[in-house]
């Protein structure tokens, strides 16, 4: 006789297994198709085993231009939300309740706010003032966002933190910048480096925000949507595959040094 | 204010401050107070700007609820983004039960891992995949073909795509919030509901949905506002025929020129998202600080 619990578990394992082929299938055929033969991406019909579309898309210039583009705003996104995140859970945590509870509202709304409000109101704004979209506006737009996930994550690395040590180098002596620099910068450093990581990410896969303050750049993104309706071959199945391949590495990276970084805090309060 | 200047001095102090004004009210209540402004402005031609017609009106909103169609796409897009965020938690709940309640830790770090993956890939590229397999010659036709489920291949772009595409985009913003509400749930009060009897239904309905309502609540609105507000799953993915709110809001700044009208489509977008987003907060009982978690 079949128990009923046997039949829960006969039905997890169902459920399991869809809902993985479900996460990963559309992935693993995304890449597969990079090596077929076929003019349009696809797996079925296999027509030939090839790495052309590599070399396709090595050729392709505009996607290194595009690449190029990404790269650039993903670096002066870093540059402007590290200071303004750090900046913002700084004076978050010096706010008294009521006070607090505001700016935290309205901190973290780009959070709450769809993609591409945040990119028709940057457009807008900066029309005003003569700025079309292109590179610049990119950079506001997404920092205005990106910003939140830094404060968020230097908001609970400053919980952590010991004010008795900004203390005890203040009556040694230290100048407040100094124990700024010398004490609080080198506690934060670790979030500061996943913050910048996580807005490198952010930056290059916006696509909705992006889409509306662009202008006449490229980004990598609208780049590949943009050939999806132009003419698509697998010679973006390639990008994808590689792209794929330097998220998967990234996201190993950032797992291994967030673990490290909890095990050495068990450590450390253990002790 | 006077803590952060006796903690870091005057010159930090002023530095840090001046940065978060630049951020707030530069890069986010400005923009959105021009919208708004832009929103409530007739679009003019050059030679009419300081005449009589350039004043606040309402006709740009007025505009938008006397459109049929307009309103037809709005009210369709609300009740997709809605079918999205439930289809999304049903998929998500009995892994993110098992994650929390029945699996062991080494598990539970695995298929954490696991799941972060395509979570990292981004959306244009996992509703690119969708693209691919929904094609009409596409390896889901191929598959359903050859095992006779379907007699001719089907046409999947349109209202069946975009769903599917858009679960899949948004399923690790149901699952995280979801499990970590059901992590915080005592194993013993499961096993003493079914020690006195009750069935896995009712566990369910009376003990492990009430405790996680804090992380259903914000699991359904940041699927619901990403849902809404996206552009990239109703573009590759749609059809003629399902059009999304966002793509009409797009029309009317680069192909329609009426970048006013444009403002107050999306100012609807924004004012219903806020909306949803405060309604379902309330209801559930949750406060902003633990949505942003």
């Amino acid at each position: 006789m079949i128990t009923s619990a046997a039949v829960r578990k006969g039905l997890y394992a169902l459920y399991f297994v869809a809902f993985f082929l479900y996460l990963f299938a559309p992935l693993a055929i995304m890449g597969a198709a990079a090596f077929n033969e076929s003019r349009f991406p696809t797996v079925v019909p296999w027509q030939g085993t090839t790495l052309t579309w590599f070399q396709e898309l090595s050729r392709d210039t505009a996607m290194w231009q595009a690449l190029w583009t990404s790269i650039l705003i993903a670096v002066c996104v870093v540059l402007v939300v590290v200071p303004v995140g750090t900046a913002a859970a700084l004076v978050l945590t010096s706010l008294h309740a009521r006070a607090r509870g505001v700016a935290y509202a309205v901190m973290v709304s780009p959070l709450l706010t769809p993609g591409v409000v945040i990119g028709i109101a940057t457009l807008i704004l900066w029309r005003q003032v003569g700025v079309g979209g292109g590179l610049f506006l990119i950079v506001v737009a997404q920092s205005s966002y990106i910003a939140c996930y830094v404060m968020l994550m230097v908001v609970a690395r400053l919980q952590r933190f010991d004010r008795t040590q900004e203390e005890a180098a203040l009556s040694l002596g230290a100048s407040r910048v100094m124990v700024f620099r010398r004490v609080l910068l080198p506690f934060l450093a670790p979030t500061l480096i996943a913050a910048g990581f996580l807005a490198v990410l952010q930056s290059i896969e916006n696509y909705n925000t992006t889409l509306f303050v662009r202008g006449f750049d490229t980004p990598l993104t609208v780049y590949i949507a943009t050939k999806v309706r132009t003419g698509l071959t697998p010679a973006v199945n390639a990008l994808a595959l590689i792209m794929i391949a330097v998220t998967i590495l990234g996201a190993v990276v950032y797992e291994v040094l967030r673990r490290r970084e909890i095990r050495r805090r068990r450590s450390v309060s253990a002790h | 204010m006077g803590e952060l200047y006796d903690r870091f001095g005057p010159a930090l102090s002023t530095g840090f401050v001046a940065l978060v004004l630049m951020w707030l009210a530069g890069m986010v209540l400005a923009p959105n107070l021009m919208m708004i402004d832009y929103a409530l402005r007739p679009n003019l031609t050059p030679s009419e700007i300081g005449t009589a017609a350039d004043g606040y009106t309402l006709s740009n909103i007025l505009y938008f609820f006397g459109e049929d169609v307009h309103l037809a796409i709005f009210f369709k897009t609300v009740w997709a983004s809605t079918l999205v965020a439930a289809v999304t938690l049903v998929v998500c709940y009995p892994l993110a039960f098992w994650l929390a309640q029945t699996a062991t830790r080494g598990q539970t770090a695995l298929v954490l891992l696991a799941l972060t993956i395509p979570f990292w890939i981004n959306e244009v590229l996992r509703t690119l995949a969708w693209y691919i397999i929904l094609a009409f010659r596409g390896p889901l036709n191929e598959l359903l073909l050859a095992t006779g489920l379907i007699e001719a291949p089907m046409r999947w772009y349109g209202d069946g795509g975009v769903l599917a595409g858009m679960v899949y985009a948004f399923i690790l913003f149901m699952l995280f919030p979801v499990y970590n509400a059901i992590e915080s749930l005592e194993r013993a009060q499961i096993e003493a509901a079914r020690d006195l009897g009750a069935s896995t239904v009712r566990i369910h309905a009376r003990i492990v949905i009430p405790h996680a309502k804090a992380g259903i609540a914000t699991g359904c609105v940041f699927t619901f506002m990403l849902a809404a507000g996206t552009y990239v799953a109703p573009a590759l993915l749609g059809a003629p025929g399902s059009r999304w709110f966002t793509q009409i809001i797009y029309n009317w700044f680069f192909e329609g020129g009426d970048w006013n009208r444009g403002a107050a489509y999306a100012l609807v977008l924004l004012v219903l998202c806020l909306a949803v987003v405060l309604v379902s907060l309330r209801v559930a009982r949750v406060s902003l600080a633990d949505v942003a978690r």
